[in-house]
C-alpha cells in the first residue's frame, strides 16, 4: 500500500511529468488555449498512458532489451490510434480542434518515459497505477494552464465544453468578464511559455516553503547549561 | 590597519547608474518635444502614465523581493524603460495599453530575471512586442502628424481619448484618423509597405501628403532629434559608437543595394534611416548596456545584426517596422557574440 501512496505523491506532485520532468511540453503548450482543449488532450494522454503502461509491463519479460524502445513505441502508437478513432467517432468537434496533436501523443516523452523508467521494471498493477497518477498529474497541469490562459486571454472558462462533454455542457461556459480587446498574447504560444514558467515557479515556491517548515523544529535545539557559574 | 578588499571589476566608469540614466533622459528630451509637437499632447500623458506605472511596479517588486525600494527608485532604470516604451507607442492609445506594457516590462522582463543588470531582454522592447502581438489594432493606430489634420485635438480631448476612447464630441480614434476625406493616415513605413505590396512603384507610393519632405512629415525631424541626442551621448561617452554605427550600417547597406538594383520596388536608404524608430532604436534602445554585447568588436556585430534584421523585417516581414523584434533577436544572440568576440588578454596571442 505504501508503494501506491508513493506513486500517487510522485505522479501528482514530486515528479509531475509536466512541472518537474518537463516532458511532453509540445502538446502542453500548443493546445492549452482553452480548458476544454486541455482537458480533452489530458484525458486522451491519460488513457494512452494507462494502456501502454499495462501492456509494456505485461510483455516486459518477452521483449529483448535491444529492441525494447521500438516495441514500446509500437504499443503506444496502437493505443493512440485507438484513442484517435474513438475521438473521431464520439467527440468529433474536439477531434477537429485538437487536430494534429492527437496523433502526436505518440511522441509525448512523458509516455515513453514512464514505459521505460517504470512499466518495464514493475508488475502490471503498479504500472497501471503509475500511469494513472502520472496521467492525472499531467492532465491537472494542462487544465490549470488552459484555465489561466483562457481567463486572461478570453475572459471565459469552459468555452466550447460541449465539444467534449455533449450538448448539456454548453451551459458550463462561464463569462468571467467581457473584454473588447482580448490579451492575444495569452492565447498565442509565447503566453503558454510565460504562464508555464509562472506555474513552475509557483510549485517551486510551495516546495521551498514546505522545506522550510519541515526544517524549523530541528533548529530549535536548546542546550542545557551544564557548567557552573 | 585594515585594507579594503574590492571585488572586480577594478577598472570602472566614473558615473553611477543614476547619473547615466539621467543623461539618457536629457538626451531624449529634444526627440520627445518634437514628437509631442507632431503627435500632440498624448505623448506627455503616455509618459506620465508610463512613469507612474514603472514607479509602482518597481516598488512592488522590490517589496516582494525583500529589498529596499528606494535603491531601485534612485537608479532610474525602470523610469528610462518607461520613457522608451511611452515614446514607442501611438500617442493616443488607450491608457491600459501603456500600463500593461510597462508593468510587463518591469515585473516580468526585469524583476523576474533578477532586477537591474540581470535581464536577458531589453525590457522596453519586450513590453512593446507584448503589446504589438496582443493589441495590433491599437498599437498601429498612429495619429497623423498635426500639420496634416484638419483640426487639432485639444488637451481635454486627448485625455478623453486616452481614458475613455472617445472625444467629448463623441468621435473615436478611428474616426479622427480617417478624417473628412476618408483617407486613413498611416505611418510612412506602414503606407509604403501596403503600397509596395500592391505592386505600386516607389514614386507612386510616395506621392502622398505624408511624404512631402525627404522621409515622411514629422518622422524625419523626430529621427534627426534622436540622432542629435544619441550623438551627444556618444560625445559624453555614455554609449560607445559601435552599436549605433553597426545598426545604421546594417540597415543602410542593404537599403543602398536595394536602391541600386531595384530602385522602384525598395524603400530607399534615406527613408529607412530617417523613418520609423531607426534612430531611437540605434542610439537609445540597442545600446542598453545590460542586454547588448560587451566587447567593442561584439558590439559592432550586435549592431550590424540588428540593423540587418530591421531591414529584413521591414522589407519581407509582417510588420511595417521591426526595431523591437530585431533588438530582441539580437539580445538572444548576445551570448554567442560574446563567446566569439572575447578580447585577447594582454600578453597572450589571439586565436591560432
Amino acid at each position: 500500500m505504501n508503494e501506491y501512496k508513493e506513486l500517487t505523491w510522485q505522479g501528482l506532485w514530486a515528479n509531475n511529468p509536466a512541472l518537474v520532468q518537463l516532458l511532453g511540453l509540445c502538446p502542453l503548450l500548443a493546445v492549452t488555449s482553452t480548458v476544454t482543449n486541455a482537458l480533452g488532450l489530458g484525458l486522451a494522454t491519460l488513457l494512452v498512458l494507462v494502456g501502454s503502461n499495462i501492456t509494456v509491463s505485461l510483455v516486459r519479460d518477452w521483449v529483448p532489451k535491444e529492441i525494447r524502445i521500438p516495441v514500446f513505441v509500437m504499443v503506444i502508437a496502437t493505443f493512440v490510434t485507438v484513442i484517435q478513432l474513438l475521438m473521431n467517432a464520439y467527440v468529433y468537434g474536439l477531434y477537429q480542434s485538437l487536430g494534429i496533436f492527437i496523433p502526436l501523443i505518440v511522441t509525448n516523452c512523458a509516455i515513453i518515459g514512464r514505459a521505460e523508467a517504470y512499466a518495464s521494471k514493475n508488475p502490471w498493477r503498479r504500472s497501471a497505477f503509475d500511469g494513472l497518477m502520472m496521467g492525472i498529474g499531467f492532465s491537472a497541469v494542462l487544465v490549470v494552464l488552459g484555465g489561466v490562459r483562457e481567463i486572461i486571454g478570453n475572459g471565459s472558462l469552459f468555452d466550447g465544453a460541449e465539444l467534449l462533454l455533449g450538448d448539456w455542457a454548453a451551459g458550463l461556459r462561464v463569462e468571467l468578464f467581457a473584454v473588447d480587446y482580448p490579451l492575444l498574447l495569452a492565447i498565442l504560444p509565447p503566453g503558454a511559455f510565460i504562464a508555464m514558467g509562472f506555474i513552475i515557479a509557483l510549485k517551486n515556491l510551495i516546495d521551498h516553503y514546505r522545506e522550510q517548515r519541515a526544517k524549523q523544529p530541528a533548529k530549535q535545539v536548546t542546550r542545557a547549561r551544564v557548567t557552573a557559574q | 590597519m585594515t585594507f579594503k578588499i574590492a571585488a572586480s571589476p577594478h577598472t570602472h566608469q566614473r558615473r553611477t547608474t543614476r547619473q547615466i540614466m539621467r543623461l539618457v533622459y536629457l538626451a531624449l528630451i529634444p526627440g520627445v518635444i518634437l514628437q509631442s509637437v507632431f503627435f500632440g499632447w498624448g505623448v506627455w500623458f503616455q509618459l506620465i502614465l508610463a512613469l507612474a506605472t514603472a514607479w509602482l511596479a518597481e516598488g512592488l517588486c522590490m517589496r516582494l523581493r525583500g529589498r529596499p525600494m528606494w535603491s531601485a527608485w534612485r537608479d532610474h532604470t525602470a523610469m528610462v524603460t518607461a520613457v522608451l516604451l511611452a515614446i514607442s507607442i501611438p500617442a493616443l492609445a488607450p491608457w491600459w495599453i501603456i500600463v500593461i506594457g510597462t508593468a510587463f516590462a518591469v515585473i516580468v522582463v526585469k524583476h523576474v530575471y533578477g532586477g537591474v543588470g540581470q535581464n536577458l531582454f531589453n525590457p522596453a522592447m519586450a513590453g512593446y512586442v507584448v503589446l504589438l502581438v496582443s493589441f495590433p489594432v491599437q498599437m498601429t493606430s498612429w495619429p497623423a502628424p498635426t500639420m496634416l489634420t484638419e483640426h487639432s485635438i485639444s488637451v481635454v480631448d486627448t485625455i478623453n481619448l486616452i481614458v475613455s476612447g472617445y472625444t467629448s464630441a463623441g468621435y473615436n480614434l478611428e474616426q479622427l484618423r480617417t478624417g473628412i476625406d476618408g483617407l486613413t493616415m498611416a505611418t510612412p513605413l506602414d503606407s509604403l509597405r501596403t503600397d509596395l505590396g500592391s505592386q505600386m512603384t516607389l514614386a507612386e507610393a510616395t506621392d502622398k501628403p505624408i511624404f512631402t519632405d525627404f522621409a515622411g512629415v514629422g518622422w524625419q525631424w523626430i529621427n534627426l532629434a534622436y540622432l542629435l541626442g544619441g550623438l551627444v551621448l556618444i560625445k559624453l561617452r555614455v554609449i560607445s559608437w559601435h552599436i549605433p554605427a553597426g545598426v545604421l550600417l546594417g540597415l543602410g547597406l542593404p537599403a543602398l543595394l536595394g536602391a541600386a538594383f531595384a530602385p522602384d520596388q525598395q524603400i530607399g536608404p534615406v527613408l529607412h534611416l530617417f523613418s520609423g524608430a531607426t534612430m531611437l532604436g540605434a542610439f537609445f534602445i540597442a545600446t542598453d548596456p545590460v542586454t547588448a554585447a560587451t566587447s567593442n568588436r561584439g558590439r559592432l556585430w550586435f549592431g550590424l545584426l540588428i540593423g540587418a534584421l530591421v531591414y529584413i523585417i521591414r522589407t519581407w516581414g509582417g510588420y511595417p517596422d521591426g526595431v523591437a523584434f530585431a533588438v530582441l533577436l539580437g539580445n538572444m544572440m548576445v551570448p554567442v557574440i560574446d563567446k566569439y568576440t572575447r578580447p585577447v588578454v594582454y600578453g597572450h596571442r589571439g586565436h591560432p
